[in-house]
Parts: C-alpha cells; sequence; structure tokens
C-alpha cells in the first residue's frame, strides 16, 4: 500500500514533467534543453545546491505545519499568515533584543514559534469556541498578519531609513553557518584552496535545514509514538469516536492549530535568521505558506516525505528560475510543470483507475491466448 | 410456492471465486436462482456472502467464474450492464438524497423529460404511483426523505430498482433498521413482489425472516457453499448449525437473577435532540446490582438521546443522574467512564470506531493515556499489539490482524472490536445500545452469554434494543419507552410480545390506571 503511494506519487512527477515538456514545446522551446538547464541549474555547481537547500527549509516547515494539521482533520490555510509574523517578531528580537550569540537566536526563534502558535491558535480557539471553519479564519488572518507586518515595519524605530524593509537582526542572532569565517582572512585562505567549500558556502548557509530535519523527525514521532498525538489523529479522524473515548475535541483542535501555527511560524523565523536578515514590507504574501499546501501534497501529510518533497518542490522552483536568462523561457512554464506534478498527485484515482483499465486488458489478453 | 417457475433459472452463477489479495471470500461458489422465487443468502459475518452479490452486481470482478443471467453468459464489469440485465440491488445504508422528495429519488439518473428537454416531473410522479401500488409499495411521492422513516425510505430504494425495469431484486440486510412491524410489512412487500414474476434475493442472517419468507436458502461459510436447501424442509437450528459449523442454542441460558442494591438512579431528566427538541421528557429509572434492565421501544422515541445524556455526550437539561450513588450529570465522557459506565454505542462506524485508526489502536480508545498501552505520554506499541492480539482471539475478530485498519473489517467484526474494548473495562454499568447489531447468530450467542454473565458478577446491564425478541430473550425487567417516557416496566418473566408491542406503539399512553 505505502510502495503503491510511492510509486504513484514518481509518476505523477513524472507525468508532470511530460506535460510541462509539452508546455515547453508549444512556447517554442526544447524541452529536453530547458530540463537540461534546470537540472544544470540545481546540480552542476555546489553554490547550486546550497540554494536549492536554502530556498527549500522553509518549505519542508510549512509542509510540516500543513500536513500536521491535516493529520489531525484540520485545514492550515493560514501557514503563510504564521510564517508572516513568526518572521516579524524573529526579526523585532533579533534587532531589539541584546543579547550573547547562541542565546539570542535560541530566543528570536522561540518568540518566531510563540508568534505562530497564537496565530494558529486563534483559529483554533474560534473553531472550538463558536464553530467557525479554520479554512476562513486562517485565510482572513494571512492579510491581518500581512499587513499587520507592514504596519510594523513602518513603526519609526523598527524601520530601516529609506528601505522598504525593517532594521536588520543583529550579528548576535543570526543562525548562518561560519558567518563571520567566510569573510575572515583564516577563512578565505582555506577556500581559496577548497573550490568545492568555497562555493558550496557562498551563499547564506544556515542550521535552518538542520532544524527542518529534527521538526520533521519530531512532528513524526508525536504523531506516531505519543499518547497526544494518539489523541490528535483520533480526532482528525474521528471526532465523534474521539469524544465518546473520553478525548476533549475543544482542547485537541486548539491544540493542533497552535502546533502547526508554531511550526510555520519557525519556519519564518529560520527565513528570516539565516537568509533575508530582515522582514521587507510586502505588497502581497510571498507563497512560502501556500507552496506548503503543495508540500504536504506531495508528501502526502507525511512529516517526514516532506523533507524531499520540498527538496523537489524548491529544486523546481530554483532550477526554473534559470530558464528566463539562458533560454528567455518564461517562469510560468515551470509553473505549469509545478502545477500539474500537483494535479496529478491530486487526483492518484485517475493513476489508479488508468491502472486497473491497464490491468483488466492485460487479463483479456491473458484470457486470449488460453 | 407456486410461482417459481423451475424451467427458468434466472441467475446461475457457477465456479465463483473472488479473490482479495491471498484472502478467499468467495471460494468455487455456485448459485441458482429461479424465477418467482425468494432466495436467501445465508451466512456469518464475512462469510463472503454480500462479496457474492456484489460480484453479480458488478462491483467486484470474479476472480474467476462464470454468470449467467437467463440462461445468457454476461460479462457484469460494472452496476450498468447488471441494471440492463434487470437485476437492481438494494444496498445495507440506503443511497438517496435526504433533500430530495421520493420521485426526485426514484427518477435520479434516469429522469423523464418532455421533448424539450425540460424534467416532465408529473409525468414522473404518475410514472411512480403507477409502480407502487402495482407493487403495493405504497409511499407518499412528494415526502423529502429526511421525513420519512427507515422503512419508507427502504420502499423508496425497491422502488428505485423497480423503475430501471428490474425484474431481479437483491436486498442486502433488508431488516437490520426495521422495526418489528415494518420487517412484516417488507416480507409481506416481497411476497407480493414475487407473485407478480419477480425474482428475490435476500442478504441476511436472520433465521426467523427466513423461515417466514424465503423459498429456498444457500448457505455460506467461510466463503464456500455448504448447501441450497428449501426452507420448507429444515428448521432454525438446522440452517444455523449449518452457518455456524456447529450447534447454536437460541435460549438464552440464564438463571434467576440476584437483583441487589440499585446501582444507577436517574432522576426525571430531560435531554433535547439535535433540532432542540424535547425528546426525553421526565424520564425516570432505577437500575439494581444483577440485573438486565431492557429500554424496549421503536427506534426514534428518545432512546438514543438518553443514552448520550447518561454516558455525557449530549447536555441533560434538567434532572440528575446518579452512578453508585454520585452525581454524574454533565460530567465529562472521560469522567463517567472513570465513574464505572461502559457503553457499546448505537452507531459503530459514527461513535464506535475511528475507522482510518488500525484494530489496535481502536482497542485502546479509551486507555491509550492509561499504563501498559502509555507511558509518560509515550505509546507503548508492543504491549498495545499484545492487549489487541489477546482480545482479537478471545473475541474471534476475523482477520486476526490487528494492525488491520478498522474499516476494511466486515461489519460484525467491528462490533466484536467494540465490545471486546467494552467488555474488558469490566465496568459496573453496561450501557448496551444494539449491541448484536448486525451479528450473525453465533456472534449474538457470545454477545448474549457476555451480558448475561455479567450480570450474574453483579453488575448491571441496561440494554437499548429495537429488537424485541433481543430485549425479552435477555432482560429481567423490561421498561417500554414511548415519545421519550416509561410507560410501563414489567418483568421479563411476564413479558409476551403482545403487551409490549401494544406499549411500544403507544398503546399505554393516557392510561390512568398506570
Amino acid at each position: 500500500m505505502k510502495g503503491n503511494k510511492f510509486v504513484i506519487t514518481l509518476i505523477s512527477i513524472l507525468l508532470g514533467l511530460i506535460i510541462g515538456g509539452i508546455a515547453l514545446s508549444i512556447t517554442g522551446f526544447n524541452p529536453i534543453e530547458a530540463y537540461k538547464t534546470m537540472f544544470k541549474g540545481v546540480f552542476s555547481n555546489p553554490r547550486y545546491i546550497s540554494w536549492t537547500i536554502i530556498r527549500s527549509t522553509p518549505l519542508i516547515l510549512t509542509g510540516i505545519s500543513v500536513s500536521f494539521a491535516f493529520k489531525t482533520g484540520l485545514f492550515n490555510i493560514g501557514a503563510e499568515g504564521q510564517y508572516i509574523v513568526g518572521s516579524l517578531v524573529a526579526t523585532m528580537v533579533g534587532y531589539f533584543f541584546h543579547l550573547p550569540p547562541i542565546i539570542h537566536p535560541i530566543v528570536a526563534i522561540l518568540a518566531g514559534i510563540l508568534a505562530g502558535a497564537i496565530w494558529g491558535g486563534i483559529a483554533g480557539y474560534l473553531k472550538s469556541k463558536f464553530g467557525i471553519n479554520e479554512v476562513i479564519t486562517t485565510i482572513m488572518l494571512n492579510w491581518t498578519a500581512l499587513y499587520f507586518s507592514n504596519f510594523m515595519v513602518f513603526w519609526e524605530p523598527f524601520k530601516r531609513p529609506n528601505r522598504d524593509a525593517s532594521e536588520r537582526i543583529l550579528d548576535s542572532a543570526s543562525i548562518q553557518i561560519l558567518e563571520k569565517w567566510k569573510t575572515s582572512d583564516a577563512g578565505r585562505a582555506f577556500l581559496a584552496n577548497n573550490n568545492f567549500l568555497k562555493e558550496f558556502l557562498n551563499p547564506p548557509v544556515n542550521f535552518g535545514i538542520i532544524i527542518a530535519i529534527l521538526v520533521a523527525i519530531l512532528i513524526w514521532y508525536l504523531l506516531k509514538h505519543t499518547t497526544l498525538g494518539y489523541q490528535l489523529r483520533a480526532v482528525g479522524f474521528n471526532k465523534d469516536a474521539a469524544e465518546y473515548g473520553g478525548i476533549d475535541i475543544k482542547r485537541n483542535t486548539i491544540l493542533a492549530m497552535m502546533i502547526a501555527g508554531a511550526i510555520s511560524g519557525l519556519s519564518g523565523a529560520t527565513q528570516v535568521l539565516g537568509v533575508s536578515k530582515e522582514t521587507a514590507i510586502l505588497a502581497t504574501m510571498e507563497g512560502y505558506g501556500f507552496d506548503g499546501m503543495a508540500v504536504a501534497l506531495i508528501a502526502n501529510s507525511n512529516p517526514l516525505a516532506c523533507i524531499p518533497a520540498a527538496l523537489l518542490f524548491g529544486g523546481l522552483k530554483y532550477g526554473g528560475s534559470k530558464l528566463q536568462p539562458t533560454m528567455g523561457a518564461p517562469i510560468e512554464v515551470i509553473n505549469i510543470t509545478i502545477g500539474v506534478i500537483i494535479m496529478f498527485i491530486a487526483m492518484p484515482k485517475l493513476i489508479d483507475i488508468i491502472a486497473s483499465v491497464r490491468r483488466r486488458k492485460r487479463g483479456v489478453e491473458v484470457e486470449d491466448s488460453k | 410456492m407456486n410461482t417459481i417457475d423451475y424451467n427458468t433459472k434466472v441467475i446461475e452463477m457457477k465456479n465463483i471465486t473472488k479473490k482479495f489479495g491471498d484472502f478467499v471470500a468467495n471460494d468455487n461458489i455456485d448459485l441458482v436462482v429461479h424465477k418467482g422465487e425468494i432466495h436467501a443468502l445465508l451466512g456469518e459475518n464475512g462469510a463472503g456472502k454480500t462479496t457474492l452479490m456484489n460480484v453479480l452486481y458488478g462491483l467486484y470482478q470474479p476472480t474467476s467464474g462464470e454468470i449467467f443471467i437467463n440462461g445468457k453468459k454476461v460479462e457484469v464489469t460494472n452496476p450498468n450492464v447488471a441494471i440492463e440485465n434487470g437485476i437492481g440491488m438494494v444496498h445495507q445504508h440506503f443511497m438517496l438524497v435526504d433533500n430530495f422528495t421520493v420521485v426526485e429519488n426514484i427518477i435520479l439518473g434516469m429522469e423523464t423529460t418532455n421533448k424539450f428537454g425540460v424534467l416532465d416531473i408529473k409525468k414522473a410522479r404518475e410514472e411512480v404511483e403507477e409502480l407502487s401500488n402495482r407493487y403495493g409499495l405504497y409511499v407518499d411521492p412528494d415526502a423529502k426523505i429526511e421525513d420519512i422513516s427507515v422503512g419508507m425510505q427502504q420502499r423508496v430504494e425497491i422502488l428505485k430498482a423497480l423503475y430501471r425495469g428490474a425484474d431481479i431484486l437483491i436486498l442486502d440486510e433488508p431488516t437490520a433498521v426495521l422495526t418489528p412491524q415494518e420487517i412484516e410489512e417488507i416480507i409481506e412487500i416481497m411476497k407480493n413482489l414475487t407473485k407478480q414474476g419477480k425474482t428475490i434475493i435476500i442478504i441476511t442472517h436472520k433465521l426467523k425472516e427466513i423461515k417466514q419468507s424465503a423459498d429456498y436458502c444457500t448457505i455460506i461459510r467461510r466463503g464456500k457453499k455448504i448447501d441450497t436447501v428449501k426452507v420448507e424442509d429444515v428448521t432454525e437450528e438446522d440452517l444455523a448449525s449449518m452457518m455456524v459449523g456447529r450447534e447454536i442454542s437460541f435460549k438464552v441460558d440464564k438463571k434467576e437473577a440476584e437483583i441487589g442494591d440499585v446501582i444507577l438512579e436517574i432522576h426525571n431528566i430531560t435531554v433535547k435532540d439535535n433540532r432542540d427538541l424535547e425528546v426525553v421528557k421526565n424520564f425516570s429509572l432505577k437500575l439494581h446490582k444483577g440485573e438486565i434492565l431492557g429500554i424496549a421501544g421503536v427506534d426514534g422515541n428518545g432512546q438514543s438521546e438518553l443514552v448520550e445524556a447518561l454516558t455525557g455526550l449530549r447536555k441533560v437539561e434538567a434532572g440528575r443522574v446518579l452512578l453508585q450513588g454520585k452525581d454524574i450529570t454533565n460530567l465529562s465522557p472521560k469522567e463517567i467512564m472513570e465513574s464505572g459506565m461502559s457503553h457499546i454505542p448505537e452507531d459503530r462506524q459514527k461513535r464506535g470506531l475511528v475507522l482510518d485508526f488500525t484494530v489496535a489502536e481502536n482497542m485502546i480508545l479509551e486507555n491509550y493515556h492509561k499504563e501498559p498501552f502509555s507511558t509518560k505520554g509515550r505509546l507503548n506499541h508492543k504491549s498495545i499489539s499484545q492487549f489487541a492480539q489477546e482480545l482479537i482471539e478471545k473475541f474471534d475478530v476475523r482477520p486476526r490482524n490487528e494492525n488491520q485498519i478498522a474499516a476494511a473489517l466486515s461489519g460484525g467484526n467491528q462490533q466484536k472490536v467494540i465490545l471486546a474494548r467494552e467488555i474488558t473495562n469490566d465496568p459496573e454499568v453496561l450501557l448496551a445500545v444494539q449491541p448484536t447489531r448486525g451479528l450473525d447468530v453465533g456472534a449474538i450467542e457470545f454477545v448474549h452469554k457476555y451480558l448475561v454473565e455479567q450480570r450474574d458478577k453483579g453488575k448491571a446491564v441496561l440494554l437499548v434494543s429495537f429488537e424485541l425478541d433481543e430485549v425479552m430473550d435477555l432482560s429481567d425487567r423490561i421498561a417500554v419507552i414511548y415519545d421519550g417516557q416509561i410507560v410501563d416496566i414489567i418483568d421479563g418473566k411476564d413479558a409476551d410480545e403482545k403487551t409490549i408491542g401494544f406499549l411500544m406503539a403507544g398503546g399505554g399512553v393516557g392510561d390512568e390506571r398506570k
């Protein structure tokens, strides 16, 4: 059964690539050439691999956030908003607080987690207290988060003069790896002799990926091996039976949304502390939360599977971005490919049907040959 | 019987085998049904009778074997082929649109239209009325499904099949959800249909109804056909032992009850249903240790709401409930459970089980947070599996696999999982609602024996059942509920079906002598 789902996912990815290729040909680009460019764009240089991982890290976390909520019977459309408040609060802690290194990022991350948890918790509370559907509240909270973040960034003490962004976090709050050493004389000297590391460390490599992997394992463990996970899954699958079994549904709904929110908040925090170092004023949403939904879908809501799913997603996006400069192919084509992949994953039924028709045909052939 | 045309085999299934992976659901089964007969398919839960009919109806493809309909070999690749060949199936769970009218439901998918392609509901209505008159299937064509009784809904399902030109009707457990009166009516309807040349196959495990209605009976045990018998020539006991493969006793063996102190007191409680109407009204009842108190009544007289109120799943609006002298009114389900009450719920798929959980996970639904199933918030999968394996063995849950998803079990086996769990709680008060619904005789015997055992241990059992036979067989006292109130309480020994039936229908209401 599990193997079957994995195969279906692979077939979906393949079909997505084929149909994306057709879209490329129609628009007058050689699809093989294009995919080659994308592949090279991800793998031909250690630097690109770094970038792919960095780009994928927040998606792993928002993917886990959506997956976790889904496992507990909730649709967390609010990963985006939770991500935004998480990054905002982490930036503020990173800039306003003066703390020693190591402690500073930990405090900033915890603050981001807390902010996301509160943001998700609001939707959970409204659902359990008043029965308001979390899909609606989380969508609304996304916009609330966006404008709240913009409002805060415009706040005089926080805004960087002459820029549409906040002040940058203090160096003590950064979670980048070997950030200082990279630009120091010793570092330069060492890297000059080691081309692979030099390229690999060129982008803002940070601890985010390690955090994301740890969170994936933690959430997987929580769902599978703890009584809390048992309760949450019971409520998610059948809340009437959970209630009958003595499980407090309301408490669990709030808790589930808080945890989902916390993970998205963490995603925002790691992005700020590891990559962007600031919160920009946003005209529209960046999409980390929404892409997280796609990742969750590819991963079939399995937290561990969110890691490869996000890497695939991030790789396609990052590799796809290379099409424009080298071939002049529009980024939209790569979005079509990604869209098609997700579409095929969302309808495993179709692939099932195709498979069963094939089986039946084969069955008839066998009978005919008798 | 004289309506059977032995020269016409309307259905002939030859050497049907159906495998699901390694599991053989149907093993080389033959079935012959003649025109105009009522043919019963009898078998335990999971014996493969529904699978066989799903093969006939085109929902499953047989692994091997052939199907002849009216003498012609047919590849029933999907239900449309079955319908084209005059086969109609009424499933155990009705497939009706609740907020459509009876006529709309019947014509759904093959609507009558006028020459402009516009729905001609008037003509459709006439056709439906004509059909229902011809076969004695009286329904109100304009009533909405949500407003009519389950018995009426079943008639709509049958009409739906007839409207599609069915000559052969497959009825899956047709009496499972009906009241005693409705059961008599449906049997009458079935006989009527065969008189007019229709053929009926019923899937059932109720022996009494087979004796009352069927001409022939094919017995299936563990996927294999045991025999096809003429119902006239056999007794219920014969059928039962063929089905289970051993002797079965119908009489519940029980000694005189040793009734003890009051353990559960219900004082003047009022409970509302989902529409905010009072459905349990000023209800009082005392349950003693060492007795089985049966609540008899037609479905929908407040039983479900009463049970939910007692178990903490629904608010008690007024009044008090005392368990062992402790006030448990409006406590949480968990607190009530921990005070010594267990509950076999009426709806096993809605309340009783998390269908997407494994059998093992379902076995610990109420005790997952306790030792040895978890320590400090961590689940002990090993002891959970072990516990589940023991219960599966003890309660004969099939298949014997604790990692099976509960949804994949047959209805009877799902019920066994719930029973195993609740019984193992060893409660002071066991609230058993329809505990044998959908079970075969072997399993029913087992459940009944347990309920009596629980009573003999000095525990109390409150049995709520819509099956009068069950209530009468088991109960030491019988309380008849009508319109949310107890109409009368009768000693189990003095009970007769007629009196209780009369009371259940509201016959005792307003009788001042009571």
